[in-house]
């Protein structure tokens, strides 16, 4: 019984300093496009605010992309799967789209930005719980060449 | 193509008969009406026949199993067990001795006879009203032997507008997203069935994520969603030859696409710079119409039948709610005012009512509004659930379902399921693969 209670509150501890708010704050799921510069950004639900930890990540790629100048980037943005399929293309889009106006500010071109949507589609946790849904509300820094 | 084939020659008109039997369909109904269904009769001769081009050992008795498994799914009747049955079915189909039938409590008696026809299928059939002691319904079809399933629908869609006085919604065919796969890399492909779950056939072969197809009211052509060569855009698909092709050239993520009542247009969502709005496209003439500019999450537009109004939902109001308006974007009303956040309208082919994703407290509903937004009414509650499509005489609803995966991620599932209007006779839809997105035919035939 003890054994329970330590183990249902060691599984809670981890999934609040994963979190802030709703919003994922861990790097479980985090891939780097170069050392220190992580590949994705979380979201809030329903939201495309920036939070700053977000806008700290974008600033890393935007300083390696200008550094990078010949590669190209495509943002993949998703949802999780609380919403219904259709409002989460939108979403998705959205998000991206605030990544990308993010990047643009630190001087990076259009040009060599493309934006994609996969609503709900691309889970990278299948679970069905406030944590793993923080996981994949997310735009995730593809290299596209 | 098949269909064209499917030739219906009314033999003797329905006998205006003082009806006795009569289904009420507008309330749950929970003594379901006692009906026997007869195992179509057939000669020794055209069973041989049949059972050579079919692989069935009797196709009567096979008809009149689609004949009652209709009529159950439906929840409106009780088709009664045959070993009850006292009068042969080629005896029964010539003159029902009604005191037979009404000793095992049957109100109503389907009987009929099968015969090969130089090759084709004929099928008569006949309605009797037990009680009354009369025929309702005499009826023969005569149709290449592969459509035997259709005649059977058929047969069921006559029974039921009899005994309703509604049309039916049995030959009718249903498109969805057949899905496999683990959750995080799901595959799908569009796939169509009958609506009783045979006949299914694959129109993708799961090469690129296809989502949200659509029929058009004519039946021919389906609108959907797909990410090929990973742009995604709103695609025209023709079921019969397989053409399919891009529709407009949009420079980014077009998507919820559905037809025009009259099939002509396609209206959808167009998503530009993190803002998506509604557009139409004339498919013929090919002009594109912007028909909302506003910055929020404009999608899932859904016309009324007559096409003067667009459903949608929207975000402008900062969370997920339904409007409508004129379809030329005019008059932008907002409809849904209950907690929570409200999506994917669709309105009722009588157009009266718009059924609707509810999202309230983590859990998700199917609901029906009436169109100014009065008459809430929730049907079903569920973990997931969304998407519904109505049956064509607007009296069933068959949306998807998901469920919650436990603590290691694993027992995730997606099916279709039905419910009636009156929130009764919930049921799955049985499909081959794990399915979602379905979308409802109109009849196939009248």
């Amino acid at each position: 019984m003890s054994c329970l209670i330590l183990s249902a509150c060691a599984t809670k501890k981890v999934s609040k300093s994963q979190m802030e708010g709703d919003v994922y704050t861990g790097t479980d799921t985090v891939e780097y496009l170069a050392s220190g510069v992580p590949d994705r950004v979380f979201f809030a639900t329903n939201e495309s605010v920036l939070t700053t930890a977000s806008r700290e990540t974008l600033r890393k790629q935007a300083a390696w992309l200008r550094k990078n100048s010949t590669i190209n980037i495509v943002l993949e943005g998703h949802a999780d799967e609380r919403g219904t399929r259709e409002y989460n293309l939108a979403l998705g889009e959205r998000r991206a789209n605030a990544a990308k106006d993010y990047l643009m500010t630190y001087g990076i071109s259009s040009s060599r930005i493309s934006v994609i949507s996969y609503g709900k589609e691309r889970p990278v946790d299948s679970g069905s719980n406030p944590l793993s849904w923080s996981k994949n509300r997310r735009s995730v820094t593809v290299k596209a060449n | 193509m098949i269909f064209r084939y499917l030739l219906i020659i009314i033999i003797l008109f329905p006998i205006k008969a003082f009806a006795l039997i009569e289904v009420d369909i507008t309330r749950g109904n929970l003594s379901p009406l006692p009906i026997a269904v007869s195992p179509l009769s057939i000669d020794e001769k055209s069973k041989e026949s049949f059972k050579n081009i079919l692989k069935k050992k009797n196709i009567g008795a096979e008809i009149s199993k689609v004949v009652e498994n209709n009529l159950k799914q439906s929840g409106l009747f009780n088709p009664l067990n045959k070993d009850a049955f006292l009068q042969k079915p080629d005896i029964a189909h010539l003159k029902p001795r009604f005191e037979d039938w009404a000793l095992i409590k049957a109100q109503a008696l389907i009987t009929g006879k099968v015969t090969n026809v130089d090759g084709k299928l004929r099928v008569e059939f006949r309605l009797w009203d037990v009680l009354a002691a009369k025929e309702m319904i005499a009826i023969a079809f005569t149709t290449v032997p592969d459509n035997w399933r259709r005649v059977g629908h058929i047969i069921t869609d006559k029974v039921y507008e009899r005994l309703t006085g509604e049309k039916g919604y049995f030959d009718t065919r249903i498109i969805y997203v057949a899905e496999e796969g683990p959750k995080v890399q799901r595959v799908k492909k569009l796939a169509i069935m009958d609506q009783d779950g045979f006949n299914t056939k694959y129109l993708t072969l799961g090469n690129e994520l296809v989502l949200t197809p659509r029929f058009n009211p004519t039946n021919q052509m389906v609108t959907y969603l797909s990410y090929f060569r990973n742009l995604p855009r709103v695609y025209l698909l023709d079921i019969e030859t397989g053409k399919q092709e891009v529709v407009g050239d949009f420079p980014g993520m077009t998507f919820a696409p559905r037809f025009s009542p009259d099939g002509k247009k396609i209206i959808m969502s167009f998503a530009k710079d993190g803002n998506s709005d509604i557009y139409t496209m004339d498919l013929e003439s090919r002009i594109v119409q912007r028909i909302t500019n506003h910055p929020s999450i404009d999608t899932s537009p859904s016309y009324s039948p007559d096409g003067k109004y667009i459903a949608f939902n929207s975000d402008r109001s900062r969370y997920q709610q339904i409007y409508v308006m004129k379809s030329n974007g005019s008059n932008v009303k907002r409809i849904s005012f209950g907690k929570g956040l409200y999506g994917t309208p669709v309105w009722s082919p009588r157009g009266d009512l718009i059924a609707f994703t509810k999202l309230h407290k983590g859990k998700f509903y199917i609901g029906v509004m009436r169109t100014d937004g009065s008459g809430e009414r929730l049907l079903t509650e569920n973990f997931y659930q969304e998407a519904p499509s109505w049956s064509p005489n607007g009296r069933v609803l068959i949306f998807y379902r998901e469920t919650k995966t436990d603590s290691k991620g694993e027992g995730f599932s997606a099916k279709l399921w039905s419910i009636d209007l009156t929130g009764y006779n919930e049921r799955q839809v049985t499909t081959e693969t794990d399915a979602s997105d379905p979308s409802w035919s109109s009849l196939l035939s009248n």
